[in-house]
């Protein structure tokens, strides 16, 4: 049967793939967001750091041919918006939220500014690992292509999960973003270690960019991230700052991206607008299930300003 | 001493500060003035990135030819959504810039903004693309578009001849008549080799979100289309994907033959500066615009891609037949008996819509053999 389509069975492996494919970068902004907000802050400019990421990955990747160092370089890049991010909120009286916003414009509008050469050359892209070679279907081949930094971001989502209950380092922390007085006391240094948890975030965020650009879809444009910072974000919330969470969140995510394309596919496309805002649809319902106005946000570090 | 010194440069600040603020109130005055004397500045707004390797590259390029022609100054903006930013836009091309003339590329653009702008400046000539303009509005708008479904139509027939499942594959943006056009026009190029092909269509639901697209062309793939082809501002992503997963692709808006060596076979290509230099011409000589003004390959407002390598004799020869019949003017795409693909008659037995039909302009069916849905 190779060549021919797989009709309905097609829609399960469809979705299966597309949740992998689509879920990286959720998930690596996401795991970002949660370091960070487990130190007691928000940083809102994810998405400018996603896309800025993005850009230098592939510019990296275009100017030394290897697509690694184009990783390498957005998560620098990302790293040092963190830095950005950390240090402006650590002045005295500075809205986390407000610096969040104007470092997502600033992002946003510094990688379509210097990117505009890159749209029309191809960089050289990462790899995958073949993990569908005992198939002989091609679908099944092709959904089993599996980039490494999948891989890297869903050992990365239980090591963290380990790390926030069970390491000095997380529960260092899990103190600093409960609360500052009790950091304090205990002799820990409180803005370092938001600064490093911001630039950790900024360094993920940057790689989920270059994940974007350099493998799926595996190209630089304006219209590359198209959100998707802003989604992971929101995620952390409805994962409830639990790295496990944010894995399943992220692979529910990208299930719903490709649910539409795929039911298209085989001709079912009434109601594909629909279909399309099923993301953000799943966002707005999980969000009403997940609050009641009985009880505040349960698992939210106490000294996040969303809850202060 | 040391005040005096203070109060000489402070004088001196005052009057190079009264000089700055003077020429600011005069400059954009003698400018315009000086304007009015030597060029004719033409303003050219875009709703997406000049450089997206697609439809409004293809219009920059357009534009770009103009700025070569002597006499002419071209202002440009991209990015101007389809809303009321895009009045905005053109109002400060005519007032700061002094534009006789503005290109509005995006098919949004028409209704209301131009319409209403061209009301309120009937001196300023309005050039925009894909509108259908009718007796009843303004007279200085110049209403231009290209007959790119000739190009698909020939696409659609080297697609057959390629494709081993039958089954083709099309990434659309949004369903407008003009999507459509293109969708069907492809199909009816394949059918006329083999009747029992099909196109299978996803709408994305805009015209650049390079995620989607990619998803598309995969499940398209998945569901054994070999051959894709798309309109969506950038067909960068879908000629990746396609060659990363072994099928063929037929380009849009410009030539990305340079992405797929193996897969590309060809593509329907715009040439927008051949109607922008025929109203750019005779806006300078102030004439009347040309209100409706159209061309396909004939008129040389679209071009096709080379073929690929991997396109076969037999395909080449069949679609450089048809191809001739388009450069005389009398072949027909859209030809009775046709049904569309929910099995009522869209064109009756015996009709033959030319290519200048406007009915042809307000297409809101999928032929027969699309498999999707408006």
């Amino acid at each position: 049967m190779t060549g021919s389509g797989l009709g309905l069975w097609g829609i399960p492996l469809e979705v299966l793939a597309g949740a992998i494919r689509v879920s990286t970068p959720y998930l690596l902004v996401s795991l970002g967001e949660c370091i960070t907000e487990k130190s007691g802050r928000i940083n809102l400019g994810l998405e400018g750091v996603l896309v800025m990421g993005a850009m230098a990955g592939y510019a990296t990747s275009l100017a030394s041919g290897s697509p690694w160092l184009g990783v390498l370089a957005a998560g620098l890049v990302g790293a040092l918006f963190g830095l950005l991010h950390g240090l402006l909120c650590s002045m005295p009286r500075v809205n986390d939220i407000a610096i969040g916003i104007s470092i997502m414009l600033l992002g946003i509008g510094l990688a379509f500014l210097l990117g505009k050469p890159l749209i029309q050359p191809q960089a050289p892209t990462l790899g995958a690992i073949p993990f569908g070679f005992w198939s002989d279907s091609p679908q099944i081949r092709s959904a089993l292509q599996i980039n490494p930094l999948f891989l890297l971001g869903v050992l990365l989502a239980f090591v963290l999960h380990y790390a926030f209950r069970y390491t000095r380092w997380g529960m260092r922390l899990r103190i600093v973003g409960d609360s500052e007085d009790a950091a304090r006391a205990l002799g820990y240094p409180v803005l370092p270690t938001r600064i490093s948890a911001t630039m950790l975030g900024g360094f993920l965020a940057g790689i989920g960019g270059a994940f974007l650009s350099l493998y799926y879809p595996g190209s630089w444009n304006e219209g590359l991230s198209s959100g998707q910072g802003i989604i992971a974000v929101a995620l952390v919330i409805f994962a409830r700052w639990e790295p496990l969470r944010c894995l399943w969140a992220s692979l529910l995510f990208g299930a719903a991206g490709a649910l539409g394309p795929a039911l298209q596919s085989i001709g079912i496309t009434s109601a594909y607008y629909l279909l399309n805002a099923a993301p953000y649809f799943l966002t707005l319902a999980i969000l009403i299930a997940t609050c009641a106005p009985n009880r505040t946000l349960q698992g939210a570090p106490g000294e996040l300003s969303l809850v202060r | 001493m040391s005040k005096a010194k203070f109060s000489a440069s402070r004088r001196r600040f005052m009057q190079t500060a009264g000089a700055a603020v003077a020429m600011t109130a005069l400059g954009p005055l003698s400018f315009k003035q000086a304007q009015a004397a030597g060029k004719y500045t033409i303003g050219v707004v875009y709703v997406g990135s000049r450089s997206d390797y697609g439809y409004n590259q293809s219009h920059a390029e357009a534009a770009a030819s103009l700025k070569k022609m002597p006499g002419l100054k071209v202002v440009e903006e991209e990015k101007v959504p389809e809303t009321v930013a895009v009045q905005k836009t053109m109002e400060a091309m005519i007032n700061e810039d002094g534009a006789k003339m503005v290109f509005a590329t995006s098919f949004g653009y028409f209704n209301p903004h131009v319409l209403k702008m061209a009301a309120k400046y009937p001196a300023v000539h309005f050039a925009h693309c894909g509108g259908l303009w009718t007796d009843k509005d303004p007279k200085n708008i110049s209403s231009f578009f290209g007959y790119i479904d000739e190009c698909e139509y020939l696409s659609g027939i080297v697609a057959a001849h390629a494709s081993k499942s039958k089954k083709l594959g099309f990434i659309a943006a949004k369903p407008i008549p003009q999507v459509l056009r293109n969708i069907n026009a492809f199909t009816l190029g394949a059918q006329s080799i083999d009747p029992s092909i099909t196109t299978h269509v996803i709408f994305t639901g805009d015209w650049s979100l390079p995620v989607k697209e990619a998803e598309a062309a995969n499940s398209l793939i998945d569901q054994g289309c070999d051959v894709l082809t798309c309109h969506v501002d950038g067909p960068k992503v879908i000629v990746e994907t396609a060659e990363k997963r072994g099928v063929y692709t037929c380009g849009y808006h410009a030539n990305q033959a340079s992405l797929a060596p193996k897969g590309y076979l060809t593509g329907a290509e715009w040439n927008w500066a051949t109607p922008y230099k025929i109203l750019t011409d005779a806006a300078v000589a102030g004439k009347a615009p040309v209100n409706f003004l159209r061309g396909g390959l004939k008129e040389g407002f679209v071009k096709m891609s080379p073929y690929g390598k991997a396109v076969s004799d037999k395909a080449k020869k069949m679609a450089d037949g048809a191809k001739a019949g388009m450069m005389k003017g009398d072949f027909v795409i859209f030809k009775g008996p046709l049904k569309d693909n929910a099995g009522k008659v869209a064109v009756a037995e015996g009709v033959k819509l030319g290519q200048q039909d406007p009915v042809l302009e307000q297409m809101n069916y999928l032929v027969a053999g699309v498999v999707g849905k408006i």
